[in-house]
């Protein structure tokens, strides 16, 4: 197991993205944040707790459960729990920043622009991730990326946050044994 | 998380565990069904087959609106003018639902354990939409998913269930339910129309309004049917309201709220009045929006078990 973040590399990072995200969308009052469940949540809720602290302006979170649209969602031996969508703002015409931890196939993303879409018509979506590993399955491309983390497909990207780990940190986790 | 059984027969012998996943994920389609687009794609491809034998609109409308929100193909049967009327037996009818490939059937008939039968004869998950006198697991969920959002647990929540208790499937899901999440439970009705021995299912039995009353926290009033007076088991519809009608007097007695539950369709002033069934304790409407989501819930687990 291989440490990639630290607490403080992951604070930068998180200020960083924070930064990118006014500077490339001057216009702040149509920006909302929606995270997936369940760390894409607290990334949010920290790029805006920082976005307030920059520019003392407090921006919309919501958060998104994309499991009704998930497409491994059959024959899975285990069900996922379901769990609400909480966004409680008009998501119409904004411009909205959709947050995720960890980017890999891009199938959660998928699954997130279809649940979004549903919610109604948002002027533009943009993605931001805390760590990109590649492997993409679907055309998809992050527009804010934290770090780029070149992977196996063994490889595991375990991101832990204070909120619901107790800890902040971001490890690289070797499952091929062999190798180790 | 996954439900134990891939049908829905009834709640006796439901595990408390069961019970509680579906009441939470009732609650997330709650939300679903208060967006714009009131749809979500998770039974996308699936077929649904609602056998309805016996008359009911309520609740045929509240599942086939489950369905279609949930994405899936639905397809509505009903005896009238069909091949039951020509005399085709439920197994054939089964065999034949088999070889169209349906995968779900949610299935009404004036007779018991029908929905057991089906279990057993096809491939698909069965969901028992009231069988006979026997159990309508739906509205019992229903009912326990509305008094969950108002008093946040079931656990202690004293519940009556008044009026035809012997004819009521509600009555019997509503009392294996609640019993199992740790409710307390107690029936009330003229005693020609409470089945012997209920008490083996851990309930009290009142036969007098005016002593159950001051000791509950929710009355849930049955629907007395009109023709059950003929039979002669009560006297007359008001006789039957002058002693086991819920009315504001009675109501008052117990000098703290009552919240009003109500299956449906009403008899106005029958075995409910209609200032109560209006009144700010009924949650009666609430019961019919919380009937779409329990739906919901409950084809989305069934239908995605396999």
């Amino acid at each position: 197991m291989q440490q990639i973040l630290d607490a403080k590399g992951l604070q930068r990072t998180i200020n960083r993205l924070a930064h990118e995200v006014i500077e490339r969308n001057k216009d702040l009052e149509r920006l909302a944040f929606v995270g997936i469940r369940t760390r894409g949540e607290y990334l949010a809720h920290r790029i805006a707790r920082k976005i307030f602290e920059l520019e003392g302006k407090q921006l919309p979170v919501g958060v998104l459960d994309i499991t009704l649209y998930r497409d491994d969602l059959r024959g899975r031996l285990d069900q996922p729990v379901l769990k609400s969508t909480e966004i409680l703002f008009d998501v119409k015409d904004k411009i909205i920043i959709l947050v995720d931890d960890v980017l890999f196939t891009g199938r959660t993303v998928r699954s997130a622009l279809n649940a979004l879409m549903d919610l109604g018509r948002p002027a533009r979506i943009e993605l931001l991730v805390l760590v990109d590993r590649g492997h993409r399955e679907l055309p998809i491309k992050a527009d804010f990326v934290g770090k780029n983390v070149p992977t196996a497909k063994t490889h595991e990207i375990r991101v832990l946050l204070q909120e619901i780990d107790g800890d902040d940190s971001v490890y690289l986790v070797n499952h091929d044994r062999k190798k180790e | 998380m996954k439900l134990q059984n891939r049908h829905l027969l009834g709640l006796e012998g439901m595990s408390k565990d069961d019970i509680t996943l579906i009441l939470d994920t009732a609650e997330s389609f709650k939300e679903v069904l208060e967006r714009p687009i009131k749809k979500v794609p998770p039974l996308q491809g699936k077929t649904i087959v609602n056998l309805f034998f016996e008359n009911s609109t309520r609740t045929r409308i509240s599942f086939e609106l489950a369905e279609r929100r949930l994405s899936a193909d639905v397809v509505n049967f009903t005896t009238s003018g069909s091949s039951v009327a020509k005399g085709e037996t439920l197994k054939d009818t089964a065999r034949n639902i088999e070889a169209m490939k349906i995968d779900m059937v949610v299935v009404r008939h004036s007779s018991a354990g029908v929905p057991h039968f089906l279990s057993r004869v096809v491939k698909a998950n069965v969901i028992n939409a009231g069988d006979g006198l026997h159990e309508h697991p739906t509205q019992a969920l229903l009912d326990m998913m509305t008094l969950r959002q108002k008093y946040k647990t079931l656990e202690g929540l004293r519940v009556c269930i008044v009026g035809d208790i012997l004819h009521s499937r509600v009555a019997r899901s509503n009392i294996f339910g609640l019993t199992t999440m740790g409710a307390e439970v107690s029936v009330c009705g003229p005693a020609t129309l409470i089945p012997r021995y209920i008490e083996r299912l851990g309930v009290r039995v009142y036969h007098r309004l005016e002593d159950v009353i001051p000791h509950i926290d929710v009355l849930n009033v049955l629907r007395i049917q009109l023709e059950r007076q003929k039979s002669g088991l009560f006297p007359s519809l008001r006789e039957f309201h002058r002693y086991f009608g819920v009315t504001k007097e009675k109501i008052e007695k117990a000098q703290h709220p009552i919240t009003i539950m109500h299956p449906g369709p009403i008899n106005r002033d029958v075995e409910l009045s209609a200032d109560l069934a209006d009144g700010p304790h009924s949650v009666i409407l609430e019961q019919v929006t919380n009937g779409v989501a329990v739906r919901m819930a409950v084809l989305y687990l069934l239908g995605l078990s396999n």
